[in-house]
């Protein structure tokens, strides 16, 4: 019904966050762009960028939930945009649509982010251990 | 039927990902999060609409599967849509910004 409302909230909240931390970051004077690890380099990735792969997940997966609500019928171009708005009924089902399905969906790509975040954290450890980098040039 | 082409469409994104990192010219890494991101929404909602039909959510009605796939397809096509803009926008190649310095 509006699922995706909850996604979009923590995308725009992530995305103000991600904003602050860059500007830090700039100002602490570590890259935030420029930052791609190449192979057998030890540079790492910024925090701010971390926080870009979660706004995109969840801009990306709203974007596209969003269409599927137009393609449903339940999100409507008028006011109150929500077809489940227009009477109390709906709009209790749909608070509760928001409150399971929405943040279960928030939840799960925070976590799959988490995973993403420790992967590359284990993978950029490995990378700056002593010799590694050298190590691997040779193979 | 939704989920599985968002699913096959986020697998073969990440695929030319790989292969162009890390490099990455065409911002491939943006179309891998759109539909990453709308996989692991759809697949939440899924596991939701099991959990209420239970075996009855594997056997859909036709209809039901035609109109999920060809929402599907067009969610791939919004994804691909929305990829060509950010690309064109950021033009990473800078073909507009010496096309504009040329003329």
């Amino acid at each position: 019904m509006a699922c995706f409302l909850v996604p979009a909230a923590e995308a725009a909240a992530t995305s103000v966050a991600k904003k602050v931390i860059d500007s830090k970051e700039k100002k602490n004077g570590k890259a935030s762009e420029s930052n791609t690890p190449e192979e057998g380099s030890v540079s790492r990735f910024s925090f701010s960028r971390k926080l870009k792969w979660l706004t995109n997940l969840l801009w990306g997966g709203t974007a596209l939930l969003a269409f599927e609500h137009i393609w449903h019928g339940e999100v409507v171009p008028f006011f109150p945009f929500l077809t489940a708005a227009s009477n109390p009924e709906d709009t209790a089902e749909m608070l509760r649509e928001m409150s399971t399905t929405g943040v279960a969906m928030a939840v799960a790509v925070t976590l799959v982010w988490a995973a993403m975040v420790a992967f590359s954290t284990v993978i950029e450890k490995r990378n700056m251990k002593p010799g590694k980098a050298e190590n691997d040039r040779k193979e | 039927m939704t989920l599985l082409v968002t699913l096959f469409a986020a697998v073969i994104s990440t695929i030319l990902w790989y292969k162009n990192a890390p490099g990455d010219e065409y911002k491939i890494r943006t179309l891998c999060f759109i539909y990453w991101g709308a996989s692991i929404m759809w697949f939440v909602d899924a596991v939701f609409e099991y959990a209420e039909l239970k075996a009855a959510y594997f056997t859909p009605a036709p209809a039901d599967m035609l109109n999920d796939l060809f929402l599907g397809l067009s969610a791939v096509v919004l994804g691909l849509i929305i990829w060509l803009v950010i690309l064109l926008f950021k033009d990473p190649k800078g073909v507009f910004r010496k096309k504009r310095q040329a003329g």
